[in-house]
């Protein structure tokens, strides 16, 4: 049953899916909410990234240095393993599982509210097809905007580490930043920024799928909201596994 | 004219409209009336296309919306407005943004005629000083006449109302549908208008179409309604003592008139 169930939903996604990638009615209105999307769901959440990063890079610095205390290792191993670690997983895979809690509830709650107070029956009534109006912008902003978000992460949290090296002696500025620069791999930030391609479209593909199939009132909104960002994380960290094994084997 | 011919519709096994017929008339306030849970939503919701009846026929002027292809369907309906039970006004557009809303999505007119449209829908629902408000910085009776501005934007041939008057205060209630009623007439619309409430069944009721437990029961006027023999419209028009006073003094005062 479980699995009948889990088939029809993922025929329903991919019909919403098939819905949403219509050819916008009028491009100048399609191109105004892409932007207004950009600002509400992208620039909105750089000061939430801007905050974690900074802390997580500093926490993983330390954490290293903690860690991989030994004289059979060189000092500059701490920025090495902490760059690695935040181009590899931090700055894609554990960003978006925090942004599926923020973007993925808002633009879920916001669709939701939207179907419970009739809002997408009086779009379908005019002629409009509300799941393109309402959800490629989305989709085409979050999906724009999240290497931006992603690169914003991948400098703070270097930045974070840099304050750890500056301010306290768990390793000097100079060790920390030849760290940094060591044996560095450019693949790795592609594969970072692919990887937040995909998880971007997950997070506002899933969350606009379960905001637009609300039924009932207030309570299903938070339930959707709820189901959205579970379902979301579960999906990035099925693909984030898929991806490791694709782009980096 | 809309005419409804012998539509059913089931949910789950449960027939909720039984070869339901009706005539809608152009230039005339038609009501559909009925207790809760009698189908009337659902005929309404199968009127604008959101729902499909499992058989049976819904011709606007002479076109079927049940059987049209979607590019057919989409084109009928921006020749639809409708007002909302809860107005379902765009919470994130103003007063003004909400009206320019069908505007801007279909009519290729310039800027500046569609917002003359817009400002002169406003004005025909004495909204004009609300136009940069938002939704929910105005009252409900004043986001019901937004939602009518909205939905006369385009100009429409025919206008569907659910519940226009639930919620508000009977001296709104009897503005909104003196609102409706003039539209109508003014812009010689189809206008159906689902509704529970007696004041505007006695008030604007043109031709009136009674829906219990599926089955349509009765149809008439206003006027009709006083002197119907049908048990189940008398139970639901005249439930309450005011009502049923009245219903009473309009058969005395009829009797009295001379022939």
């Amino acid at each position: 049953m479980i699995i009948v169930n889990s088939l029809r939903s993922v025929g329903r996604y991919c019909m919403f899916m098939n819905r949403a990638f219509s050819v916008p009615e009028r491009w100048r209105i399609f191109v105004k909410r892409t932007f207004t999307e950009i600002y509400k769901l992208g620039v909105d959440s750089i000061p939430l990234v801007i905050i974690i990063s900074l802390f997580i890079g500093a926490v993983i610095t330390i954490q290293m240095k903690l860690n991989t205390d030994s004289p059979l290792l060189p000092a500059y191993a701490v920025g090495l393993a902490a760059r690695d670690i935040v181009l590899l997983e931090f700055s894609n895979s554990i960003l978006c599982l925090i942004l599926a809690g923020k973007v993925g509830s808002n633009i879920a709650s916001e669709i939701g509210t939207m179907r419970v107070t009739e809002q997408i029956d009086a779009l379908e009534i005019m002629g409009v097809n509300s799941a393109q109006f309402l959800v490629l912008p989305k989709l085409v902003a979050f999906v724009a905007f999240m290497p931006v978000l992603t690169i914003f992460c991948m400098g703070t949290s270097m930045l974070g580490g840099l304050l750890v090296a500056m301010f306290t002696d768990v390793i000097s500025v100079s060790r920390y930043v030849y760290g940094l620069q060591a044996l560095f791999i450019p693949w790795y930030v592609w594969y970072g920024l692919i990887k937040c391609l995909f998880f971007a479209f997950i997070i506002a593909s899933v969350s606009s799928y379960f905001g637009y199939n609300v039924k009932g009132g207030s309570l299903e909104v938070g339930r959707a909201s709820t189901q959205s960002v579970v379902t979301s994380s579960i999906l990035i960290l099925l693909f984030d596994v898929l991806l490791t094994k694709i782009l980096l084997q | 004219m809309i005419e409804v011919k012998d539509i059913t519709k089931s949910f789950d096994g449960r027939t909720i409209l039984h070869d339901v017929s009706a005539t809608f008339y152009t230039g005339k306030t038609n009501l559909i009336i009925g207790q809760s849970g009698s189908g009337k939503t659902v005929l309404m919701k199968s009127l604008v296309g959101l729902l499909k009846p499992d058989s049976g026929q819904i011709l606007f002027d002479g076109r079927d919306i049940v059987s049209m292809d979607i590019k057919a369907q989409k084109a009928l309906r921006k020749e639809i407005g409708m007002l909302f039970q809860g107005s379902a006004l765009f919470d994130s557009e103003t007063v003004l943004g909400n009206v320019m809303f069908p505007l801007t999505m279909f009519s290729d007119s310039p800027y500046d005629e569609m917002l003359d449209r817009a400002h002169f829908c406003l004005k025909r629902v004495n909204l004009e000083g609300a136009s940069d408000k938002y939704p929910n910085e105005i009252s409900g009776g004043m986001q019901k006449r937004v939602a009518i501005a909205r939905a006369i934007a385009l100009n429409p041939k025919y206008l569907f109302c659910d519940e226009p008057n639930s919620g508000l205060d009977p001296k709104t209630s009897i503005l909104i549908d003196e609102l409706l009623s003039d539209i109508t007439h003014e812009y010689n619309m189809t206008t159906i208008i689902n509704t529970h409430d007696m004041n505007s069944v006695l008030g604007i009721g043109e031709n009136i179409v009674f829906i219990n437990k599926g089955y349509r029961e009765w149809v008439g006027d206003k006027r009709k309604i006083f002197t119907t023999a049908n048990e189940a419209l008398n139970e639901f028009v005249f439930a309450t003592r005011l009502f049923q006073e009245v219903k009473d003094y309009v058969i005395h005062n009829a009797s009295k008139e001379p022939e």
